[in-house]
Protein backbone atom coordinates (compact mmCIF):
# COMPACT_ATOMS: atom_id res chain seq x y z
CA UNK A 1 0.00 0.00 0.00
CA UNK A 2 1.46 3.36 -0.99
CA UNK A 3 2.11 6.00 1.65
CA UNK A 4 -0.43 8.41 0.21
CA UNK A 5 -3.03 5.68 0.19
CA UNK A 6 -2.61 5.27 3.95
CA UNK A 7 -3.70 8.86 4.44
CA UNK A 8 -6.54 9.00 1.92
CA UNK A 9 -8.21 5.78 3.03
CA UNK A 10 -8.99 7.34 6.41
CA UNK A 11 -10.82 10.17 4.69
CA UNK A 12 -13.24 8.17 2.54
CA UNK A 13 -13.03 4.38 2.49
CA UNK A 14 -12.44 3.88 6.21
CA UNK A 15 -13.83 7.17 7.51
CA UNK A 16 -14.14 6.55 11.27
CA UNK A 17 -17.39 8.49 11.68
CA UNK A 18 -19.37 7.86 8.50
CA UNK A 19 -18.25 4.32 7.61
CA UNK A 20 -16.82 2.60 10.70
CA UNK A 21 -19.19 4.45 13.07
CA UNK A 22 -16.64 4.63 15.88
CA UNK A 23 -16.17 7.31 18.52
CA UNK A 24 -19.80 8.37 18.49
CA UNK A 25 -19.82 10.05 21.92
CA UNK A 26 -17.47 12.98 21.21
CA UNK A 27 -18.90 13.16 17.67
CA UNK A 28 -22.38 13.87 18.98
CA UNK A 29 -21.51 15.79 22.13
CA UNK A 30 -18.88 18.30 21.05
CA UNK A 31 -20.19 19.36 17.65
CA UNK A 32 -22.45 22.19 18.80
CA UNK A 33 -20.42 24.51 16.54
CA UNK A 34 -17.90 24.07 13.74
CA UNK A 35 -15.04 25.42 15.87
CA UNK A 36 -15.78 22.98 18.70
CA UNK A 37 -15.94 20.08 16.26
CA UNK A 38 -12.64 21.14 14.69
CA UNK A 39 -10.85 21.43 18.04
CA UNK A 40 -12.16 18.07 19.24
CA UNK A 41 -11.04 16.47 15.97
CA UNK A 42 -7.55 17.96 16.23
CA UNK A 43 -7.22 16.94 19.90
CA UNK A 44 -8.16 13.35 19.03
CA UNK A 45 -5.80 13.37 16.05
CA UNK A 46 -2.91 14.48 18.30
CA UNK A 47 -3.44 11.54 20.65
CA UNK A 48 -4.09 9.12 17.79
CA UNK A 49 -0.84 9.88 15.94
CA UNK A 50 1.33 9.74 19.07
CA UNK A 51 -0.27 6.60 20.49
CA UNK A 52 -0.11 4.85 17.11
CA UNK A 53 3.63 5.61 16.89
CA UNK A 54 4.35 4.59 20.48
CA UNK A 55 2.36 1.38 20.26
CA UNK A 56 3.89 0.30 16.96
CA UNK A 57 7.33 0.91 18.47
CA UNK A 58 6.75 -1.18 21.61
CA UNK A 59 4.24 -3.73 20.28
CA UNK A 60 6.78 -6.58 20.21
CA UNK A 61 7.73 -6.08 23.84
CA UNK A 62 4.18 -6.45 25.17
CA UNK A 63 2.93 -9.96 26.01
CA UNK A 64 -0.20 -10.76 24.04
CA UNK A 65 -2.43 -11.30 27.08
CA UNK A 66 -1.93 -7.89 28.67
CA UNK A 67 -1.79 -5.88 25.45
CA UNK A 68 -5.15 -4.09 25.88
CA UNK A 69 -4.37 -2.67 29.37
CA UNK A 70 -0.90 -1.74 28.11
CA UNK A 71 -2.38 0.12 25.14
CA UNK A 72 -4.82 1.92 27.41
CA UNK A 73 -1.99 3.11 29.66
CA UNK A 74 -0.06 4.41 26.64
CA UNK A 75 -3.16 6.23 25.38
CA UNK A 76 -3.99 7.63 28.83
CA UNK A 77 -0.45 8.99 29.13
CA UNK A 78 -0.78 10.96 25.90
CA UNK A 79 -4.24 12.19 26.91
CA UNK A 80 -2.83 13.51 30.20
CA UNK A 81 -0.10 15.24 28.19
CA UNK A 82 -2.76 16.78 25.95
CA UNK A 83 -4.76 17.94 28.99
CA UNK A 84 -1.72 19.83 30.32
CA UNK A 85 -0.91 21.36 26.92
CA UNK A 86 -4.49 22.52 26.40
CA UNK A 87 -4.81 23.91 29.92
CA UNK A 88 -1.63 25.91 29.36
CA UNK A 89 -2.11 27.22 25.82
CA UNK A 90 -5.84 27.10 24.96
CA UNK A 91 -7.71 27.17 28.31
CA UNK A 92 -10.96 28.44 26.75
CA UNK A 93 -11.13 25.47 24.34
CA UNK A 94 -10.27 23.14 27.23
CA UNK A 95 -13.19 24.52 29.24
CA UNK A 96 -15.64 24.21 26.34
CA UNK A 97 -14.77 20.61 25.56
CA UNK A 98 -14.58 19.81 29.27
CA UNK A 99 -15.19 16.18 30.13
CA UNK A 100 -14.61 15.00 26.58
CA UNK A 101 -10.86 15.66 26.68
CA UNK A 102 -10.12 13.01 29.37
CA UNK A 103 -12.68 10.80 27.63
CA UNK A 104 -10.40 10.60 24.55
CA UNK A 105 -8.85 7.69 26.51
CA UNK A 106 -11.93 5.58 25.88
CA UNK A 107 -12.46 6.70 22.29
CA UNK A 108 -12.80 3.41 20.40
CA UNK A 109 -11.11 4.83 17.29
CA UNK A 110 -7.76 5.08 19.07
CA UNK A 111 -7.84 1.63 20.68
CA UNK A 112 -9.24 0.25 17.43
CA UNK A 113 -6.34 1.59 15.36
CA UNK A 114 -3.84 0.31 17.93
CA UNK A 115 -5.33 -3.16 17.72
CA UNK A 116 -6.05 -3.25 13.98
CA UNK A 117 -3.08 -1.38 12.54
CA UNK A 118 -0.35 -0.04 14.83
CA UNK A 119 0.67 -3.34 16.43
CA UNK A 120 1.33 -4.97 13.04
CA UNK A 121 3.00 -2.10 11.17
CA UNK A 122 6.06 0.10 11.37
CA UNK A 123 6.34 3.46 13.15
CA UNK A 124 6.17 5.59 9.98
CA UNK A 125 3.20 3.72 8.52
CA UNK A 126 1.37 3.92 11.85
CA UNK A 127 1.96 7.66 12.05
CA UNK A 128 0.57 8.07 8.52
CA UNK A 129 -2.41 5.90 9.42
CA UNK A 130 -2.97 8.10 12.48
CA UNK A 131 -2.85 11.22 10.30
CA UNK A 132 -5.32 9.71 7.81
CA UNK A 133 -7.86 8.44 10.31
CA UNK A 134 -7.41 11.60 12.42
CA UNK A 135 -8.07 13.79 9.37
CA UNK A 136 -11.17 11.76 8.51
CA UNK A 137 -12.45 12.21 12.05
CA UNK A 138 -11.64 15.94 12.10
CA UNK A 139 -13.34 16.56 8.74
CA UNK A 140 -16.43 14.61 9.85
CA UNK A 141 -16.68 16.48 13.16
CA UNK A 142 -16.17 19.87 11.54
CA UNK A 143 -18.80 19.06 8.92
CA UNK A 144 -21.30 17.96 11.55
CA UNK A 145 -20.52 21.03 13.66
CA UNK A 146 -20.94 23.24 10.57
CA UNK A 147 -24.38 21.80 9.76
CA UNK A 148 -25.58 22.03 13.36
CA UNK A 149 -24.27 25.57 13.83
CA UNK A 150 -25.79 26.70 10.54
CA UNK A 151 -29.24 25.24 11.23
CA UNK A 152 -29.28 25.91 14.96
CA UNK A 153 -27.71 29.34 15.19
CA UNK A 154 -27.59 30.60 11.55
CA UNK A 155 -23.84 31.21 11.78
CA UNK A 156 -20.65 29.88 10.18
CA UNK A 157 -17.52 29.42 12.36
CA UNK A 158 -18.97 32.05 14.72
CA UNK A 159 -19.66 34.53 11.89
CA UNK A 160 -23.32 35.54 12.06
CA UNK A 161 -24.47 37.61 9.06
CA UNK A 162 -28.15 37.99 9.99
CA UNK A 163 -29.67 38.53 13.41
CA UNK A 164 -32.29 35.81 13.55
CA UNK A 165 -32.97 32.67 15.52
CA UNK A 166 -32.20 29.26 14.05
CA UNK A 167 -33.80 25.94 14.89
CA UNK A 168 -32.63 25.64 18.50
CA UNK A 169 -33.12 21.84 18.57
CA UNK A 170 -30.11 21.40 16.27
CA UNK A 171 -27.74 22.81 18.88
CA UNK A 172 -29.34 20.63 21.57
CA UNK A 173 -29.22 16.85 21.90
CA UNK A 174 -31.87 15.69 19.36
CA UNK A 175 -30.34 17.71 16.52
CA UNK A 176 -27.03 15.90 16.98
CA UNK A 177 -28.60 12.51 16.31
CA UNK A 178 -30.71 13.73 13.42
CA UNK A 179 -27.96 15.73 11.70
CA UNK A 180 -25.53 12.80 11.96
CA UNK A 181 -28.14 10.39 10.57
CA UNK A 182 -28.67 12.53 7.48
CA UNK A 183 -24.92 13.14 7.00
CA UNK A 184 -24.31 9.37 7.00
CA UNK A 185 -27.08 8.89 4.43
CA UNK A 186 -25.62 11.63 2.19
CA UNK A 187 -22.13 10.13 2.58
CA UNK A 188 -23.43 6.68 1.61
CA UNK A 189 -25.19 8.07 -1.45
CA UNK A 190 -22.08 9.95 -2.60
CA UNK A 191 -19.65 7.05 -2.16
CA UNK A 192 -22.04 4.50 -3.66
CA UNK A 193 -21.82 5.88 -7.20
CA UNK A 194 -18.01 5.79 -7.46
CA UNK B 1 -35.16 15.46 49.56
CA UNK B 2 -31.88 16.20 47.86
CA UNK B 3 -31.35 12.51 47.10
CA UNK B 4 -34.74 12.37 45.34
CA UNK B 5 -33.79 15.40 43.26
CA UNK B 6 -30.47 13.80 42.33
CA UNK B 7 -32.26 10.61 41.27
CA UNK B 8 -34.92 12.31 39.13
CA UNK B 9 -32.38 14.64 37.60
CA UNK B 10 -29.97 11.83 36.72
CA UNK B 11 -32.61 9.51 35.27
CA UNK B 12 -34.84 11.88 33.31
CA UNK B 13 -33.61 15.46 33.09
CA UNK B 14 -29.91 14.88 32.39
CA UNK B 15 -30.23 11.41 30.95
CA UNK B 16 -26.72 10.12 30.39
CA UNK B 17 -27.27 8.85 26.85
CA UNK B 18 -29.84 11.20 25.43
CA UNK B 19 -28.64 14.49 26.85
CA UNK B 20 -25.02 13.94 27.90
CA UNK B 21 -24.02 11.67 24.97
CA UNK B 22 -22.07 9.16 27.04
CA UNK B 23 -22.08 5.45 26.21
CA UNK B 24 -23.38 5.83 22.67
CA UNK B 25 -21.41 2.89 21.23
CA UNK B 26 -23.20 0.12 23.18
CA UNK B 27 -26.42 2.17 22.93
CA UNK B 28 -26.29 1.71 19.16
CA UNK B 29 -24.47 -1.63 19.19
CA UNK B 30 -26.39 -3.92 21.57
CA UNK B 31 -29.85 -2.43 21.25
CA UNK B 32 -31.35 -4.70 18.61
CA UNK B 33 -33.04 -6.98 21.18
CA UNK B 34 -34.68 -5.99 24.48
CA UNK B 35 -33.20 -8.98 26.35
CA UNK B 36 -29.60 -8.23 25.43
CA UNK B 37 -30.15 -4.54 26.08
CA UNK B 38 -31.46 -5.31 29.57
CA UNK B 39 -28.50 -7.59 30.31
CA UNK B 40 -26.04 -5.00 29.09
CA UNK B 41 -27.70 -2.27 31.19
CA UNK B 42 -27.49 -4.54 34.24
CA UNK B 43 -23.76 -5.09 33.73
CA UNK B 44 -23.15 -1.37 33.07
CA UNK B 45 -25.25 -0.42 36.13
CA UNK B 46 -23.15 -2.66 38.36
CA UNK B 47 -19.83 -1.46 36.93
CA UNK B 48 -20.75 2.26 37.04
CA UNK B 49 -21.86 2.17 40.67
CA UNK B 50 -18.90 0.10 41.84
CA UNK B 51 -16.37 2.05 39.75
CA UNK B 52 -17.67 5.40 41.00
CA UNK B 53 -17.36 4.38 44.66
CA UNK B 54 -13.84 3.02 44.15
CA UNK B 55 -12.59 5.94 42.05
CA UNK B 56 -14.18 8.45 44.45
CA UNK B 57 -12.11 7.01 47.32
CA UNK B 58 -9.06 6.68 45.07
CA UNK B 59 -9.36 10.35 44.17
CA UNK B 60 -9.18 11.28 47.86
CA UNK B 61 -5.85 9.43 48.05
CA UNK B 62 -4.60 11.12 44.87
CA UNK B 63 -5.51 14.55 46.28
CA UNK B 64 -3.84 13.68 49.57
CA UNK B 65 -0.61 12.78 47.80
CA UNK B 66 -0.88 15.77 45.43
CA UNK B 67 -0.77 13.59 42.31
CA UNK B 68 -4.13 14.53 40.81
CA UNK B 69 -2.64 14.63 37.32
CA UNK B 70 -2.63 10.83 37.42
CA UNK B 71 -6.45 10.90 37.66
CA UNK B 72 -7.22 9.78 34.11
CA UNK B 73 -4.68 6.94 34.10
CA UNK B 74 -5.56 5.70 37.60
CA UNK B 75 -9.31 5.76 36.93
CA UNK B 76 -9.14 3.87 33.65
CA UNK B 77 -6.94 1.17 35.20
CA UNK B 78 -9.35 0.68 38.11
CA UNK B 79 -12.27 0.45 35.70
CA UNK B 80 -10.45 -2.06 33.50
CA UNK B 81 -9.73 -4.26 36.53
CA UNK B 82 -13.35 -4.06 37.72
CA UNK B 83 -14.70 -5.04 34.31
CA UNK B 84 -12.38 -8.03 34.24
CA UNK B 85 -13.75 -9.05 37.63
CA UNK B 86 -17.39 -8.69 36.55
CA UNK B 87 -16.58 -10.80 33.50
CA UNK B 88 -15.16 -13.63 35.63
CA UNK B 89 -18.10 -13.52 38.06
CA UNK B 90 -20.70 -13.45 35.27
CA UNK B 91 -19.03 -16.36 33.46
CA UNK B 92 -19.44 -18.44 36.62
CA UNK B 93 -22.98 -17.53 37.68
CA UNK B 94 -24.76 -16.85 34.37
CA UNK B 95 -23.06 -18.40 31.32
CA UNK B 96 -26.07 -17.69 29.08
CA UNK B 97 -25.97 -13.96 29.81
CA UNK B 98 -22.19 -14.09 29.36
CA UNK B 99 -22.71 -15.61 25.91
CA UNK B 100 -25.38 -13.07 24.99
CA UNK B 101 -23.26 -10.06 25.97
CA UNK B 102 -20.30 -11.48 24.05
CA UNK B 103 -17.87 -8.89 22.78
CA UNK B 104 -19.61 -6.01 24.54
CA UNK B 105 -18.65 -7.08 28.04
CA UNK B 106 -14.92 -6.35 27.75
CA UNK B 107 -15.96 -3.23 25.86
CA UNK B 108 -17.52 -1.79 29.04
CA UNK B 109 -13.94 -0.70 29.82
CA UNK B 110 -14.04 1.62 26.85
CA UNK B 111 -17.64 2.63 27.54
CA UNK B 112 -17.23 6.32 28.12
CA UNK B 113 -20.24 6.33 30.45
CA UNK B 114 -18.20 4.61 33.18
CA UNK B 115 -15.16 6.89 33.03
CA UNK B 116 -17.42 9.88 32.33
CA UNK B 117 -19.48 9.42 35.48
CA UNK B 118 -16.37 8.71 37.58
CA UNK B 119 -14.66 11.91 36.41
CA UNK B 120 -17.85 13.99 36.57
CA UNK B 121 -18.48 13.05 40.17
CA UNK B 122 -15.07 14.20 41.41
CA UNK B 123 -14.68 17.35 39.31
CA UNK B 124 -18.08 18.89 38.63
CA UNK B 125 -19.97 21.04 41.12
CA UNK B 126 -23.68 20.27 41.27
CA UNK B 127 -26.46 22.55 42.39
CA UNK B 128 -29.80 21.28 43.64
CA UNK B 129 -32.90 23.03 44.90
CA UNK B 130 -31.34 26.47 45.01
CA UNK B 131 -28.51 25.36 47.30
CA UNK B 132 -24.85 26.28 46.96
CA UNK B 133 -22.92 24.54 44.17
CA UNK B 134 -20.83 21.85 45.83
CA UNK B 135 -18.80 18.74 45.12
CA UNK B 136 -20.53 15.47 45.91
CA UNK B 137 -19.85 13.53 49.11
CA UNK B 138 -19.56 9.75 49.00
CA UNK B 139 -23.28 9.15 49.65
CA UNK B 140 -24.43 11.59 46.99
CA UNK B 141 -21.85 10.26 44.53
CA UNK B 142 -23.08 6.69 44.98
CA UNK B 143 -26.73 7.68 44.57
CA UNK B 144 -25.87 9.80 41.54
CA UNK B 145 -23.92 6.96 39.90
CA UNK B 146 -26.66 4.42 40.54
CA UNK B 147 -29.42 6.73 39.29
CA UNK B 148 -27.39 7.64 36.22
CA UNK B 149 -26.96 3.99 35.34
CA UNK B 150 -30.71 3.44 35.85
CA UNK B 151 -31.25 6.25 33.35
CA UNK B 152 -28.86 4.46 31.03
CA UNK B 153 -30.87 1.25 31.38
CA UNK B 154 -34.14 3.09 30.80
CA UNK B 155 -32.94 4.76 27.59
CA UNK B 156 -31.37 1.52 26.41
CA UNK B 157 -34.49 -0.61 26.94
CA UNK B 158 -36.91 1.92 25.40
CA UNK B 159 -34.58 2.23 22.42
CA UNK B 160 -34.25 -1.56 22.03
CA UNK B 161 -38.04 -1.87 22.07
CA UNK B 162 -38.32 0.75 19.35
CA UNK B 163 -35.66 -0.97 17.25
CA UNK B 164 -37.41 -4.34 17.55
CA UNK B 165 -40.48 -2.75 15.98
CA UNK B 166 -38.36 -0.89 13.47
CA UNK B 167 -36.78 -4.09 12.13
CA UNK B 168 -40.22 -5.18 10.87
CA UNK B 169 -40.57 -2.07 8.73
CA UNK B 170 -39.41 -1.42 5.22
CA UNK B 171 -36.68 1.20 5.53
CA UNK B 172 -35.15 2.99 2.47
CA UNK B 173 -31.83 1.37 1.53
CA UNK B 174 -29.56 4.30 2.40
CA UNK B 175 -31.17 4.59 5.85
CA UNK B 176 -30.74 0.90 6.76
CA UNK B 177 -28.92 0.16 9.99
CA UNK B 178 -27.35 3.04 11.87
CA UNK B 179 -28.94 6.13 10.21
CA UNK B 180 -32.50 5.07 11.00
CA UNK B 181 -31.41 4.10 14.53
CA UNK B 182 -29.87 7.57 14.96
CA UNK B 183 -33.07 9.22 13.74
CA UNK B 184 -35.06 7.17 16.24
CA UNK B 185 -32.63 8.17 18.98
CA UNK B 186 -33.06 11.81 17.94
CA UNK B 187 -36.82 11.61 18.35
CA UNK B 188 -36.36 9.82 21.69
CA UNK B 189 -33.98 12.58 22.82
CA UNK B 190 -36.62 15.12 21.83
CA UNK B 191 -39.13 13.30 24.03
CA UNK B 192 -36.69 13.38 26.94
CA UNK B 193 -36.21 17.12 26.39
CA UNK B 194 -39.74 17.43 27.72
CA UNK B 195 -38.33 16.70 31.17
CA UNK B 196 -35.93 19.65 31.12
CA UNK B 197 -36.95 22.46 33.38
CA UNK B 198 -38.57 19.98 35.76
CA UNK B 199 -35.68 20.52 38.17
CA UNK B 200 -33.71 23.74 38.33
Amino acid sequence: MSKLNLITKGLVKENPTFVLLLGMCPTLATTTSAINGLSMGLATMFVLILSNMAISAIARLIPDKVRIPAYIVVIATFVTLLQFLMQAYVPSVYDTLGLFIPLIVVNCIILGRAEAFANKNGVVDSALDGIGIGLGFTVALTLLGLVRELLGNLSLFGWKPVQADGILAFVLAPGAFIALAYLIVVFRKLTEKK
Amino acid sequence: MEYILIIISAIFVNNIVLSQFLGICPFLGVSSKVNTAAGMSGAVCFVITLATVVTFLLNKILVLCGIQFLQTIAFILVIAALVQMVEIVLKKISPSLYQALGIFLPLITTNCAVLGVAINVVTKEFTFAGGQPHLFGLGEATVYAFATSLGYGLAMIIFAGLREQLSLNNVPKAFKGVPIALLTAGILAMAFMGFSGMIQ
